[in-house]
């Protein structure tokens, strides 16, 4: 968000190029890699905790195969799988890499992501579920600012669930094992971390669920037409 | 708007759909199949040569170690090796080398020998500890003098992936000489098990399980990969489309 216009009703530029572009990269990378990860885990549908894991020890999750019509490709082929998502998975890491570096530089985390004096009161924070039960979505000047749930989603996105599911990723690597040995020691285990890697991708599809469901709620084409355009008509205030 | 569940599974599907249409097109394979190069790129980069692949206690060892691909040879050149006890069996040595090798198993088991307990890592996703005991590649490779032309090391297996072809593996120099890189011929204090590879496996610690070549027969000093079978380097990187860089 650019820091808000003056002007209450009426349109304003909400999300910046950086944003925008990130986003929509994102929403690609993140089917593919979704997509072709569930395609790998069909190989060996079994989680554990530890260091190693096969058959014949102690899974803490089995699952049966999952469906081609959410597997990419959509027949089983690991190989392919493989392909897909060791091509996307460089991309969306520089991607993201990129996208903190640039937002630190143009004061994007400062000034919209960063908590405000106050905004982790109980009480406001409280307020705040109160709205979002309510469906009460802000109206007017307020509209322009992300709330503090807002806040603590993307933060956690962006700086906690990404970075894990990346890091998790690269532990399960031999390759990565050898060069970077701290990461099998940061998740405990080459197992733990696909472990891991499992829940954060599914955290984030809980992500994609809400997102989506806001942003039906609080106004499809507008909320979709800022980020393509940038442009934000901003909601008038309730009477 | 009304997004009903149904149009959900439509357009994912179609997407799909969308991504394996591409994936047939041959120049997007090309690049899809290139992050290979980067990742090898990145890794080597990243690591020092000699970096080592975590070596585990012995109470990490995982208490039966998954035997995976070929689990008998079953040919019958193997069954008569196997029913001598591996005695006749010879370790040939070939290719881009002054000389020439064929080793025995005792005379591999008199060589200086590296113990290591690592974790063999599977394509598949599934990983198993063991304790591996070996003679490294490079004391065989200096015992028969690679020639400055060579660049990559052919594994040559005994067992038959179907239609009389045989299972082959390469690994590059920088993993041929690294010092985990071993020719194994006993797992977890005990010879070698048929399921295992016996009589003699590649461990290459720093790549996936099916670099790790069992039941060898012989290792081959190249200049190029272009000449073994259908120029990938290896039998699944040919056959099923596996990278030749394993290392992710």
């Amino acid at each position: 968000m650019d820091s808000p216009t003056p002007m209450v009703a009426g349109d304003v530029k909400r999300h910046r190029l950086s944003t925008r572009i990130w986003h929509w990269a994102n929403a690609l990378l993140l089917y593919i890699l979704f997509t072709s990860g569930l395609g790998i885990f069909n190989a060996h549908p079994r989680l554990y905790w530890g260091q190693y894991g096969a058959n014949l020890d102690h899974a803490w999750l089995t699952l049966e195969r999952i469906p081609g019509w959410i597997t990419l490709p959509g027949h089983y082929s690991l190989a392919l799988s493989r392909h897909w998502h060791l091509a996307a998975a460089p991309l969306f890491a520089f991607a993201l890499l990129a996208y903190m570096v640039w937002s630190l530089v143009n004061r994007h985390i400062a000034r919209d992501l960063a908590f405000r004096r106050g905004e982790l009161a109980p009480r406001h924070i409280w307020q705040d579920i109160r709205n979002h039960a309510r469906l009460r979505f802000p109206t007017g000047q307020a509209a322009l600012r992300y709330n503090v749930l807002q806040k603590a989603s993307y933060i956690g996105v962006i700086f906690v669930m990404l970075p894990l599911v990346i890091l998790t990723g690269l532990t399960m690597s031999p390759g990565m094992n050898a060069a970077w040995p701290w990461v099998l020691d940061l998740f405990g285990g080459r197992q733990s971390a696909r472990s891991i890697h499992f829940i954060a991708a599914f955290a984030l599809v809980v992500f994609f669920l809400v997102h989506i469901l806001m942003v039906l709620l609080a106004g499809p084409l507008n909320e979709v037409r800022s980020m393509i355009t940038g442009r934000y008509r901003v909601p008038e205030a309730r009477p | 708007m009304i997004l009903t569940r149904r149009t959900l599974l439509l357009g994912a599907t179609a997407t799909l759909a969308g991504c394996d249409r591409l994936a047939r097109n041959e120049s997007f394979r090309e690049a899809l199949f290139s992050a290979e190069n980067f990742h090898k790129w990145a890794q080597r980069g990243l690591m020092a040569p000699d970096a080592l692949a975590r070596e585990f206690r012995p109470d990490q060892i995982s208490p039966v170690f998954r035997a995976n691909g070929t689990a008998n040879p079953n040919t019958p050149a193997y069954k008569a090796l196997w029913r001598n006890g591996f005695a006749d069996w010879r370790l040939q040595v070939t290719g881009l080398v002054a000389r020439e090798l064929s080793v025995s198993l005792s005379q591999l088991r008199t060589l200086p020998h590296r113990e290591q307990i690592t974790r063999h890592d599977c394509v598949e996703g599934w990983s198993a500890i063991g304790k591996w005991r070996g003679v490294p590649l490079k004391t065989i490779l200096d015992g028969a003098g690679l020639r400055s032309s060579a660049r990559y090391i052919v594994l040559r297996c005994a067992d038959d992936m179907g239609g009389g072809r045989p299972y082959y593996e390469s690994i590059d120099l920088a993993d041929a000489f690294h010092p985990q890189t071993i020719l194994a011929f006993a797992l977890n204090d005990a010879p070698l098990s048929v399921a295992n590879g016996a009589p003699l496996r590649l461990r290459v610690e720093r790549q996936l399980g099916y670099k790790q070549a069992k039941y060898l027969m012989g290792i081959e000093a190249v200049d190029s990969l272009a000449a073994i079978g259908k120029g990938k380097g290896g039998f699944w990187e040919d056959h099923a489309g596996y990278d030749w860089y394993a290392g992710i």
